[in-house]
């Protein structure tokens, strides 16, 4: 904080937005924003999905321009015409999805994005290892992109960044992809590079983080600047509200469930990947019993999809035996079958697969829904199929002009509540959920959670599938992680740690045993001579 | 440039509705100003090519005899369209239903019985939908496209044709003519009305019309038909079966020009001649998007292009220009279709060199 203190008193700020606005069709996606970053500052930028985050970084980055408000670099209005002059600059940006080619080594990726300045490229080379070690980022400058890790890969975005005479970092949710272990030693490069001088411009929505590392936070919502604290002394409930405004409730802590006997079983599941790029399941033990939340962590394509896929019918397995609902083996049974046997599913797409975009919420409720006594002989019964739709928006506060309104019009966070309605009405037995509070705003967070709760307290087993931890902490009753296909073991959430969890992210554990029931019954033990 | 075409964000409804009335209204112009070129009043030859066809009651009468066929196509490919099934194969299987039909036909030359015409229609409708179940599955098997399929399909149907036409189905009495014997009067189709041609094939095509509407708007399988369509991985969640919609609406969209091959052979026709289509199944595809997939709509357009292939006739006698006017007219109505669909989810944008409030105020 001092650093910040005295990069003010020399008067100096690196870059100053000053009534920053920009108007896109139907939507006011920059209101006025002012911002300030001094040298070797470290600031946030906080907000939700649709607060204008992005669009404010892509005016600092040349992508787009404002329509009013102006830039000023060092102390100097500019006109930052196109990213390419904003590199010149020295403003270095990475992207939430990086822009790597497979194929083409480290050294390679790095001299394309230079361009003309990339030089040499043995001298290229040898710079990139002295930078990485330097910020404690080690990479070897001549593996190739596809044998690196997604943590890896970010460090060749950010040393690409650094090759270059950089001045302002900015980092697009740089976190969302690393297990907790990467975030810490992404959070030492950055301070080290501040603390050089580096101004950085981190955008996020994770409290936790912005307050670890951020010296100063601009709040951002619905295009306007709702605030600017210093995380470290401001609450975090307070930044939340900032975020999402006084009238949402937050979720702040459920009481934990041991559950009952166990519902959905998998033994042994073990299933070669479609996709020549996916991950095969290996030997993939786990059990989720009535009345309990169970929750799978885990960096995107590590076998996830292979495993909802196996659960939820859509790829059926070679035998039937693997996967088994109250005993019974379904392995063999297709997605509607299994729907008839209690099960729910909430996947990770909810346009294009969760919902048809184009179609009603009503005929989006069918989708689903056509078991729940919405058919007369093949036909649609109209009336039931509309009160059923009713039912979902009218429980599950879903904001929409009517249930005639297309499924694609919705916000993400209210398709999403629909969605998660539409499955709970239906009174499952299995609820299988796939990140379910993805790209979804605080409030609409909170509401599902408390829905997925209420639908444990009722007795029904829930399978949460998220690569957000703090999530999975939230909610679940136990916890296990996947990594490259294998499945560790699971331990109640209150005895375990966001370290171990975070350990079994990177595969560090023993496979687990196909002895699940048994396993439950003696957690059942323990938690009754507690 | 001056003009710039914009993403709407959301498809404008008003535009999918307008876009065929104004497809239809620019190649009325075209048309005229193509008249005029070939030295023709163009009022008066619009006039010729699109209202004394139908000025009466015969004319009427062929009018519906022309769009019974067209309809039948149209509104089975819309199916196998909503479902995104590309079945472009609508000739072929008129053609195999005009040939199985006309196999039945043959063997039923001296019976009288009331039950003679309904089969020889159901094994036209039998023919044509194992001729499109046929692509169907290979595309369900073997991953084959079934654009290519179809198409090919077409071709080997009238080769076929040919083939029996010219052969085992040829008249013996026929003086050497390719064509069959003149069906028995109980396998061909009843006229309506007196004095026309027209006969109650244009009933089966209403009928089909109201079913398959029934079919897309309420029952359970029109629906998985649909989101099959809009987004197969939804369809695959909610475990609706690909293969076998896939089949439904190959047979569905199969069977209805089959019968609307069955109709022309034991309608206007009467025998199995070489050319029982003059491109109905390919003019359906124009029909089926020019009605935008809805049984209304396609009605509409089927009487349309009903009306486009008389007035072809009728401009051939009375303007002396080629036949090839109906496929000018048809291809300008689908180019004008394409070209004004676009503006469904995109508007024009006139660029104007603009000052920027931020310039203005520094």
């Amino acid at each position: 904080m001092n650093r910040q203190v005295s990069a003010t008193l020399s008067g100096q700020m690196r870059l100053q937005l000053k009534g920053i606005t920009k108007q896109y069709p139907g939507c006011l996606a920059n209101d006025k924003v002012d911002l300030e970053i001094a040298a070797g500052e470290i600031h946030a930028l906080l907000g939700e999905n649709g607060a204008g985050k992005s669009t404010l970084m892509k005016m600092i980055y040349g992508v787009t321009k404002p329509d009013a408000g102006e830039i000023l670099w060092q102390g100097a209005a500019i006109d930052i015409k196109n990213p390419s002059m904003a590199r010149k600059m020295g403003i270095g940006m990475v992207f939430q999805h990086f822009s790597l080619f497979e194929t083409l080594t480290v050294t390679e990726n790095i001299a394309l994005a230079l361009g003309d300045e990339a030089g040499d490229l043995q001298l290229l080379a040898k710079r990139i290892s002295t930078v990485s070690k330097q910020y404690g980022m080690e990479l070897n400058p001549d593996r190739h992109i596809h044998s690196l890790s997604v943590g890896e890969r970010q460090r060749v975005e950010i040393v690409r960044c650094l090759v270059q005479d950089i001045k302002l970092l900015i980092l697009d949710e740089p976190t969302s992809v690393l297990t907790p272990q990467e975030v810490e030693i992404l959070f030492v490069t950055l301070r080290q590079l501040a603390a050089d001088g580096c101004s950085i411009l981190f955008i996020s929505h994770k409290l936790k983080e912005v307050q670890a590392l951020c010296h100063n936070a601009t709040i951002l919502r619905g295009g306007k600047v709702t605030g600017d604290c210093i995380p470290a002394e401001a609450g975090a409930t307070k930044m939340a509200q900032l975020m999402v405004g006084a009238d949402t409730p937050i979720s702040s802590d459920y009481p934990k469930a041991t559950g009952g006997e166990v519902f959905l079983a998998v033994e042994n599941l073990s299933k070669s990947s479609e996709d020549p790029f996916g991950t095969s399941l290996k030997k993939v033990n786990f059990s989720v019993r009535r009345g309990e939340i169970l929750g799978i962590a885990g960096v995107a394509g590590n076998g996830q999809e292979e495993l909802l896929a196996a659960l939820s019918g859509e790829h059926l397995l070679d035998s039937s035996d693997p996967v088994k609902f109250a005993g019974r083996a379904i392995g063999l049974l297709g997605p509607r079958e299994r729907r008839q046997l209690g099960l729910a599913f909430v996947p990770e797409e909810r346009l294009g697969r969760g919902a048809v975009p184009e179609m009603s919420l009503v005929e989006n409720t069918l989708l689903t829904g056509f078991l729940q006594g919405l058919l007369n002989f093949g036909f649609i019964n109209q009336g039931k199929t509309e009160q059923f739709s009713q039912k979902i928006i009218d429980d599950y506060k879903v904001k929409t002009p009517s249930n005639r309104t297309a499924a694609q019009s919705l916000s993400g966070g209210n398709l999403q509540k629909f969605i998660i309605g539409r499955e709970i009405l239906q009174n499952p037995q299995l609820l299988v959920a796939a990140h379910p509070t993805w790209g979804v705003d605080i409030g609409a967070a909170t509401a599902i959670h408390k829905a997925l709760i209420e639908l444990r307290d009722k007795g029904a087993a829930i399978l949460v599938v998220s690569e957000d931890i703090d999530e999975l902490f939230l909610i679940s009753d136990r916890l296990c992680a996947i990594c490259d296909g294998e499945l560790s073991p699971s331990k109640a959430t209150q005895e375990t740690s966001i370290e171990e969890v975070g350990r079994w992210m990177t595969g560090v554990f023993e496979p687990s045993e196909p002895t699940a029931p048994q396993h439950a019954d003696s957690m059942l033990n323990t938690s009754t001579i507690n | 440039m001056f003009l710039k075409l914009e993403p709407r964000g959301e498809a404008s409804r008003s535009m999918s509705y307008l876009s065929p009335l104004l497809a239809g209204l620019l190649t009325l112009i075209s048309g005229g100003i193509f008249f005029a070129f070939l030295g023709h009043d163009p009022i008066d030859a619009l006039r010729i090519f699109l209202i004394a066809p139908v000025e009466d009651l015969y004319g009427f009468g062929e009018l519906c005899v022309k769009a019974a066929p067209i309809m039948l196509c149209a509104i089975g490919l819309a199916v196998a369209f909503k479902a995104q099934v590309w079945n472009i194969g609508a000739e072929g299987q008129l053609l195999m239903g005009g040939l199985a039909a006309s196999a039945v036909a043959l063997q039923l030359l001296d019976v009288e019985s009331l039950w003679a015409l309904p089969l020889v229609l159901l094994s036209g409708m039998l023919g044509g939908g194992l001729w499109g179940l046929l692509a169907g599955w290979l595309r369900t098997r073997f991953n084959a496209n079934e654009i290519l399929t179809t198409i090919m399909f077409n071709y080997i149907a009238l080769y076929l044709l040919l083939y029996f036409v010219h052969g085992s189905f040829k008249d013996p009495d026929g003086y050497g003519f390719p064509a069959s014997a003149m069906f028995g009067d109980s396998s061909i189709l009843p006229v309506l009305l007196e004095d026309t041609r027209l006969h109650i094939g244009i009933l089966f095509a209403l009928l089909a019309v109201v079913i398959i509407w029934v079919m897309l708007s309420r029952s359970f399988i029109g629906f998985q038909i649909k989101v099959l369509g809009l987004d197969s991985n939804a369809a695959k969640l909610a475990g609706f079966k690909h293969k076998r919609l896939v089949a439904i609406v190959m047979i569905v969209s199969g069977a209805l020009a089959g019968l609307a091959g069955a109709g022309e052979v034991a309608g206007p026709i009467g025998q199995l001649i070489p050319s029982i289509s003059p491109g109905y199944g390919y003019a359906a595809i124009i029909v089926a998007f020019l009605g935008r997939l809805h049984p209304v709509g396609i009605f509409f357009a089927s009487m349309l292009m009903a009306l486009i292939y008389l007035g072809g006739e009728l401009a051939q006698i009375e303007l002396n220009v080629p036949l090839a006017v109906t496929s000018l007219f048809q291809g300008m109505l689908l180019f004008y279709l394409l070209a004004c669909d676009v503006f469904i989810n995109f508007k024009i944008k006139f660029n104007r060199p603009q000052i920027s409030p931020t310039l203005e105020n520094s």
